[in-house]
C-alpha cells in the first residue's frame, strides 16, 4: 500500500446557531467521521463553531474565472432588485 | 503506637497499611494524579504524531487531561487544608506519594499502545464522571460535569481509532492486539475498592465499583469486537499498587523530568 | 528566453492583465490564471512557511515535559499545537495551487525544502520558552501581519487566521520573560542568557539583506511580499528594544544605538556567514530536527495506512449494503 496524507476535505463552520456556515479551511482525513473529528480539533479549538460541515474537496464544483463575466456581471445592472430603486413619500418612516 | 515492654528491644513491627488521614483528599488526589500523569504521557506526542491532524488531536486530549488535573489537584489541596497548591502537589511530591493508577504511567509506546490505553481510560473515566457528576459533593460534581463533556469526545476519538487500527491493515491489527494484551492486566486496578473509596462514599461520592466494572467491560468489549480484536482471557492476576503509592519503575523517571525545573528553583515563581 | 523585439504573444497579454489585477489590489484565487512563475514562487514560499511551523514545534516541544507549573505547561502545549495548526492551514493553502501535501512533506524530509533557520538552534533552558515566544513569535508576527495582505487569497486568509491565533503566543512569551527577569538571580541570569542566544538568530529570521535577496523584486511586484526583508527587520527591532528596556535586559550588540533622525534603533552587522551555514544544513540542530520529523513520519506510516485501509473497507461494505 502506498503512503498518503489522506484525502482533502473542506471545512465549514457555523459560529452561532442561526448564522450561515462559512468556509474555515481544509483538513486531511481518511473518512467522514475522521474529517469531522479533525475539523473539530483544527478549526474549533477556541470555541469558534457550534456546527461543522465537512465536504470532500473533490465534491466542490466551482465557477471558473472565465465565467465571471456571463455569470456575475448581468447581476450588476438590475437596480429593480434593490430597495433603493423604489420611491417612498417623504416623511414615511416605516421603511 | 502501642507502648513497648520496658527493657525489651524496640520492635520494627509497623502497621500493615497506614490509615488515611484525610480520605477525601486522598480520593481527589487519585483522580487528579491519573489525569496529570496520563496528560503528561499524551503531551509527549506533541510534535511527533503520525500526521499533522492527529498531532493536533492528541495535544487537545493532553490539554484537557492536564486541565482536569490542575482543577482536581487544586480541589485536593483545598480539602487537605495545608496550603498546598496544585503546583505544590504536582511538582513537590515524590513518587511514593503519587496515587495514579499504574496504567497511566506506562511509557508512551507506539501509537497503538497510546490509543488503546487512552481508550481503556476514557471508557472508565467517562463512566466514573457520570456517577460523580450526580454525586453529593458539589465542587467535585461540577468538575465532573465539565470533564464528562471532554471525555465524551476523547472516547469518540479513541474508540474510532481502535476500530481503525483493529480493522485496518494486518500490521495495525497486530499492533492493536498486542497493546490490548499488554494493557489488559492493568485495567483491574481502575475498579479496586478500598477504605478510601468507602470514606469517599460517606462524603457523598458513592461509586459502585462492581457495576462500573461491568459497564466498562460491556462498552470496551463491544468496541473491541467491532474492531475485530480479541478480548483477552482474564489474566492470572491484575497488577495494582498505584493507589497506595507502589508504582512501576517508570513513574520515577517521568517525575524526574516533570519536576526538574520546579525543584531546581524552590520558592521561585514561573 | 523570448526575444524582446517579438510581437506581444497571448501569454504576454495574460501576464499584463494579471499584473494589472495585482496593481489594482485584487486578490488572486486558486482557479484564476496566474504566471507559472507566480505559482512556483508561492508554492516555494508557502511550503517553506508551513515547514517552518511544523519544525518549529520541536524546539518548544522539547520543554513541554519540563514546564515548571501546570499553567505554563498548558500554555506551552497549546502554543506548540497552534504551530501545528498553522502549518496545516498553510499546507492547505499551498495545496490550492495544485500540489499535494504528501509531496511537500517529502521535500522537507529529503532535505530539498528549506525552513526557517531559527529552529535549528537548541532550546537549553526554560527561559528559552519565554524568549522564543517573545522574539521569535514577535518576529514572525511582524512578517505575518504584512503577509495577511499578500495577493494570493488562500495565503492571505490563512495568515489572517494565524495572526488572530498568534496574539497569545507573544504575550505568553513576554509574560515568562517578565516573570524570570523579576525573579531570583538564577532566573534572571537564565533569561539574559536566552536573549543573548536568540537575539541575532531572531534578526536573521527576516532573511537576507535586500541587497542579497534574489527573489524579492519579483515577489514585491506581484504583491506576494509587501515589504522588504530589511524594512521588516528594522520594524521588529524598533518594536522590541523598548520591551527589552522595560524588563531591564540587554541585547548582545555593542553597536546598538538610537538614531534620532530616522527614528530607528540602528543595530550592528549581522553575521551572514552563520546564517548561510545554518541555511545550508550546518546549524547546531539541523540534523536533530530533520531526524525527528523523519522518525514521526516513518513511525506514523502504519497508522496512516490503517486509516486508509479501514476507510476503503467500510466504503466498499457500504456500497455492497446499498
Amino acid at each position: 500500500m502506498t503512503d498518503s496524507q489522506w484525502p482533502l476535505w473542506e471545512v465549514f463552520t457555523q459560529g452561532a446557531t442561526g448564522e450561515p456556515f462559512e468556509h474555515a479551511g481544509s483538513v486531511h482525513a481518511a473518512d467522514a467521521e475522521q474529517a469531522l473529528q479533525n475539523a473539530r480539533d483544527v478549526y474549533a479549538r477556541r470555541g469558534e463553531a457550534v456546527n461543522l460541515w465537512v465536504v470532500p474537496s473533490t465534491a466542490i464544483v466551482a465557477s471558473a474565472p472565465s465565467d465571471a463575466g456571463p455569470f456575475f456581471e448581468p447581476g450588476n445592472d438590475k437596480a429593480y432588485r434593490h430597495p433603493q430603486f423604489y420611491k417612498v413619500p417623504k416623511g414615511v418612516k416605516v421603511f | 503506637m502501642s507502648p513497648s515492654t520496658p527493657g525489651a528491644p524496640a520492635s520494627p513491627a509497623g502497621p500493615r497499611t497506614s490509615p488515611p488521614a484525610n480520605a477525601l483528599f486522598e480520593y481527589v488526589l487519585r483522580l487528579g494524579d491519573d489525569r496529570l500523569v496520563l496528560g503528561h504521557r499524551m503531551a509527549e506526542w506533541c510534535g511527533h504524531g503520525p500526521i499533522l491532524e492527529e498531532d493536533i488531536a492528541l495535544s487537545n486530549i493532553a490539554l484537557d487531561l492536564t486541565g482536569q488535573a490542575a482543577a482536581l489537584l487544586a480541589l485536593a489541596g483545598e480539602i487537605e487544608g495545608a496550603g498546598r497548591s496544585e503546583d505544590a502537589l504536582a511538582y513537590f511530591r515524590d513518587e511514593t506519594a503519587f496515587r495514579n493508577a499504574l496504567i497511566t504511567e506506562l511509557p508512551t509506546g507506539d501509537f497503538g499502545f497510546t490509543i488503546v490505553r487512552q481508550f481503556f481510560f476514557d471508557a472508565y473515566s467517562l463512566l466514573l464522571w457520570d456517577v460523580i457528576a450526580k454525586g453529593g459533593h458539589a465542587k467535585l460534581a461540577a468538575l465532573a460535569a465539565k470533564s464528562l463533556k471532554e471525555d465524551t469526545y476523547h472516547l469518540r476519538h479513541s474508540s474510532e481509532w481502535v476500530r481503525k487500527l483493529g480493522d485496518g491493515t494486518p500490521e495495525s491489527h497486530a499492533r492493536a492486539q498486542a497493546a490490548v494484551d499488554a494493557l489488559w492486566r492493568f485495567t483491574g486496578e481502575l475498579f479496586e475498592r478500598d477504605a478510601i473509596d468507602d470514606a469517599a462514599a460517606a462524603a457523598g461520592v458513592a461509586v459502585d465499583h462492581a457495576a462500573l466494572a461491568a459497564q466498562w467491560r460491556e462498552l470496551v468489549e463491544g468496541v473491541l469486537r467491532e474492531a475485530t480484536l480479541v478480548v483477552p482471557a482474564a489474566p492470572g492476576a491484575m497488577v495494582t499498587g498505584g493507589r497506595r503509592g507502589r508504582h512501576t519503575e517508570h513513574l520515577g523517571h517521568l517525575l524526574a523530568e516533570m519536576q526538574i525545573v520546579a525543584r531546581s528553583h524552590p520558592g521561585a515563581s514561573w | 528566453m523570448t526575444p524582446t523585439s517579438a510581437a506581444p504573444t497571448a501569454e504576454d497579454a495574460r501576464v499584463a492583465a494579471f499584473e494589472a489585477r495585482i496593481a489594482a489590489g485584487e486578490s488572486i484565487e486558486p482557479k484564476d490564471w496566474m504566471p507559472e512563475r507566480y505559482r512556483k514562487q508561492l508554492i516555494r514560499m508557502m511550503s517553506q512557511h508551513a515547514h517552518s511551523e511544523v519544525v518549529g514545534m520541536l524546539p518548544e516541544g522539547n520543554w513541554i515535559t519540563r514546564a515548571p507549573s501546570l499553567r505554563r505547561k498548558m500554555s506551552l502545549i497549546a502554543k506548540v499545537q497552534d504551530e501545528g495548526g498553522h502549518g496545516l492551514y498553510i499546507y492547505c493553502g499551498a495545496e490550492t495551487l495544485g500540489v499535494d501535501r504528501h509531496d511537500l512533506v517529502e521535500q522537507l524530509l529529503n532535505g530539498t525544502a528549506k525552513y526557517s533557520s531559527i529552529f535549528n538552534y537548541p532550546t537549553l533552558s526554560w527561559a528559552d520558552m519565554g524568549v522564543i515566544g517573545w522574539l521569535v513569535d514577535g518576529a514572525a508576527i511582524v512578517n505575518q501581519t504584512i503577509l495577511a495582505k499578500t495577493s494570493y487569497g488562500p495565503y492571505a486568509r490563512a495568515m489572517i487566521r494565524i495572526c488572530k491565533e498568534e496574539n497569545f503566543h507573544k504575550r505568553q512569551g513576554y509574560e515568562i520573560v517578565t516573570t524570570l527577569a523579576r525573579g531570583t538571580p538564577a532566573q534572571r541570569a537564565m533569561v539574559q542568557d536566552a536573549v543573548n542566544r536568540f537575539w541575532w538568530p531572531s534578526l536573521m529570521m527576516f532573511g537576507p539583506s535586500d541587497t542579497d535577496s534574489p527573489n524579492s523584486g519579483e515577489l514585491l511586484r506581484w504583491k506576494v511580499k509587501r515589504k522588504t526583508n530589511d524594512e521588516l527587520r528594522q520594524r521588529f527591532v524598533n518594536l522590541t528594544i523598548p520591551q527589552v528596556q522595560a524588563v531591564e535586559l540587554t541585547v548582545p550588540d555593542p553597536d546598538l544605538h538610537y538614531d534620532a533622525t530616522s527614528g530607528n534603533w540602528e543595530f550592528g552587522a549581522i553575521d551572514w556567514t552563520e546564517f548561510n551555514q545554518v541555511i545550508r544544513g550546518n546549524g547546531p540542530c539541523n540534523k536533530e530536527r530533520l531526524d525527528a520529523r523523519r522518525a514521526a513520519h516513518e513511525d506514523g506510516q502504519w497508522v496512516r495506512e490503517a486509516a486508509t485501509a479501514y476507510a476503503e473497507k467500510h466504503a466498499s461494505r457500504a456500497t455492497e449494503a446499498a
